[in-house]
């Protein structure tokens, strides 16, 4: 079991195009860790190079207490599931499983003793002489799994583990995995682009876009309290709301109404200055009476989600979106007002798109 | 007569008509079969008929034909000597390829698909006609003349480029990852090379071994030039000298000798079929 750290990483491609700039991560020993971000960010080539398969440009990677930066990838302790899986098509599970300690020269009594014993704690009873071929999905995810944990490793990275699966097996090798974390208590990486999957599985999460590092937190910090507009506008099922605004008299003005700038944000804002409102969907309320510090709206767009229903509404030439709950939606063209939960609305900076306060 | 009898007769005029196109076409397909099957019906009958012309007819059957090819000191021994050339070569020409292949699919080297093009184009010039000279210059000067090495390596140096060729687009197919994974495990590229890529590869591998023997078995020009010992020939050159006191073409010897020479070929395709899971579908990612 070890921790992983990073210290100025960076991995530059042949022509100067860096994949990943200057990030200083430190994942902690037996926690899993997510790296999120919209695909082209760089967070499968810092995978790669803690996994050792992209060579590190500068900066240096300690797995444990070792320096690991230029080590051999067989060397480094860590088990990679990639996004395919990649298990050997001539192989049957047995073998795949067992590959890595046939590298390590195990007898074959051995290894097929461990294969088994690996194979039946990710409950493949009986599939043992399959072929991979002959698997389903979820399955061959399992089978991977396998192989990686057959050799304990130090480290676990998971390579978008769930974006192969169908929609309904998705959520239940998601519960699978997170369950199996917690048994082995190994530290596990993964890499994903579906914010929903990185709330959902990881301790913490570090968000990514362009090579450079955004935001590490626990999924509830990157969800509350998001460090800039667009680790807010990323993470969530539905966006947050963002509006441009300028500060006037301690408030700024949505529309026609003006609605206070958070608590402790007071003292870091100066009259005129440009800033970005924020709100989350889920932290507006629909009225359909007046209500102290509501806003006028109209509504436009009526989408049902299941339980509850998201609606679009007009604010003076502003569009926000609001999660109502079922039964009580508005049609589209109702007069309202939108309430926001005080303590829940966010400031940022309209320049540097980081979070006041 | 009715609008409704003049619309049956239309359409039974149709039906014989294609009928008859249908006979017509029949014909001439198994009319074109026949001459396709002439020369392999010759091949068969002919080495068992006592006195064999060019025209196919119904054998005067005899084995004396075989006994009298085996009274010839070089033939059985030419046929040995083409098994030790094709499988030669086919050693040498499937390890080089498949390494060759593999480095050419996983490392990026500037202008790569152009030199393999170029190879491709240029490797018929090797064992063709129109490098002979030059060829033998080369192996004279090597002192490699009369040596199996001289032929295996010119006949190995003809074959790679299109090997690598269609080996490369078998490797190009077989994903990344698996190597990768392999490597996380602590696999080396040879070690990968042997549990990953060829075993994935094999179907080419065979393909190629095969493919090589054939072209090695067929040349007729290569060991005609470098070989000088009939004790060296190799089966294709020693029909060459299958003439009769008279300076007639002997037809009882060469039949004879065509058909044990066509039979190796047929037998290394079937046992490498059977071992392998020979298929045939070449560069074609499958």
């Amino acid at each position: 079991m070890a921790g992983i750290t990073t210290t100025q990483l960076v991995k530059e491609y042949p022509g100067g195009v860096r994949g990943v700039d200057e990030i200083d991560v430190e994942i902690h020993d037996g926690e899993f860790f997510a790296l999120l971000g919209p695909s082209g960010c760089g967070k499968t080539t810092l995978l790669r190079s803690i996994a050792g398969l992209e060579a590190i440009s500068s900066g240096t990677l300690v797995i444990g207490d070792r320096d690991v930066t230029n080590a051999e990838p067989g060397v480094r302790g860590v088990a990679m599931v990639f996004q395919d899986y990649a298990l050997f098509p001539h192989m049957d599970v047995g073998d795949n499983i067992a590959y890595p300690l046939r590298i390590k020269h195990v007898k074959r009594d051995e290894r097929r003793a461990t294969a088994e014993r690996v194979a039946d704690g990710l409950s493949l009873q009986g599939l043992i002489e399959r072929r991979p071929g002959q698997l389903s999905g979820g399955q061959q995810q399992r089978v991977a799994l396998a192989r990686a944990v057959a050799t304990r490793p130090d480290v676990l990275l998971l390579d978008e583990p769930l974006s192969n699966l169908d929609a309904r097996l998705r959520l239940e090798a998601r519960t699978f995995l997170k369950e199996l974390q917690r048994d082995l208590g190994v530290t596990t990486v993964f890499v994903t682009h579906d914010q929903a999957e990185a709330l959902a599985l990881a301790d913490r999460i570090a968000v990514m876009r362009a090579g450079k590092l955004q935001q590490i937190g626990t999924p509830r910090e990157v969800f509350q309290r998001p460090n800039n507009t667009f680790v807010a506008g990323f993470i969530g099922s539905n966006p947050m709301n963002l509006v441009a605004a300028t500060v006037e008299g301690g408030a700024i003005a949505i529309g026609e109404t003006p609605v206070p700038v958070p608590s402790g944000t007071e003292s870091l804002v100066h009259d005129g200055q440009s800033v970005i409102w924020g709100i989350r969907p889920e932290y507006l309320t629909w009225s359909d009476a007046e209500e102290p510090g509501g806003i006028p709206a109209e509504v436009s767009v009526v989408e049902n989600l299941g339980a509850s229903v998201l609606i679009a509404v007009n604010v003076g030439g502003h569009k926000f979106q609001v999660v109502v709950p079922e039964h009580r939606e508005p049609a589209p063209g109702d007069r309202g007002w939108i309430v926001p939960q005080a303590a829940k609305t966010l400031l940022f900076d309209a320049e540097t798109t980081e979070r006041i306060g | 007569m009715t609008t409704t009898d003049h619309v049956q007769k239309v359409a039974a005029d149709a039906n014989v008509r294609h009928f008859l196109s249908r006979i017509a076409f029949t014909i001439i397909l198994t009319i074109i079969g026949l001459l396709f099957a002439l020369p392999m019906v010759w091949l068969v009958l002919a080495p068992f008929d006592a006195t064999p012309t060019l025209s196919l007819e119904w054998p005067d059957w005899t084995l004396q034909n075989f006994a009298r090819l085996a009274e010839n000191p070089y033939a059985l021994r030419s046929i040995g000597n083409s098994l030790l050339l094709g499988i030669g070569t086919m050693l040498i020409v499937v390890v080089l390829g498949a390494l060759a292949a593999y480095a050419m699919s996983r490392i990026r080297i500037p202008g790569r698909d152009g030199i393999l093009y170029g190879l491709l184009l240029l490797s018929s010039i090797v064992t063709g006609t129109a490098a002979m000279v030059p060829t033998f210059q080369i192996i004279t000067q090597l002192g490699l003349i009369n040596s199996y090495v001289g032929v295996l390596l010119v006949l190995a140096g003809g074959i790679l480029p299109t090997v690598i060729f269609i080996l490369k687009d078998f490797m190009d197919s077989i994903p990344k990852s698996y190597e990768e994974s392999a490597r996380l495990y602590g696999a080396g590229p040879f070690r990968i090379l042997r549990d990953v890529v060829v075993p994935i590869a094999r179907p080419g591998l065979a393909f190629i071994a095969i493919w090589t023997i054939v072209q090695v078995w067929g040349n007729f020009l290569v060991p005609f030039i470098l070989l000088r010992s009939p004790d060296l020939q190799p089966a294709a050159v020693l029909m060459y000298t299958f003439y009769t006191e008279s300076g007639q073409a002997d037809l009882r010897l060469i039949s004879t000798f065509a058909l044990l020479f066509s039979a190796p070929v047929l037998l290394i395709y079937f046992i490498v079929n059977r071992r392998y899971g020979f298929r045939f579908h070449g560069g074609i990612k499958s």
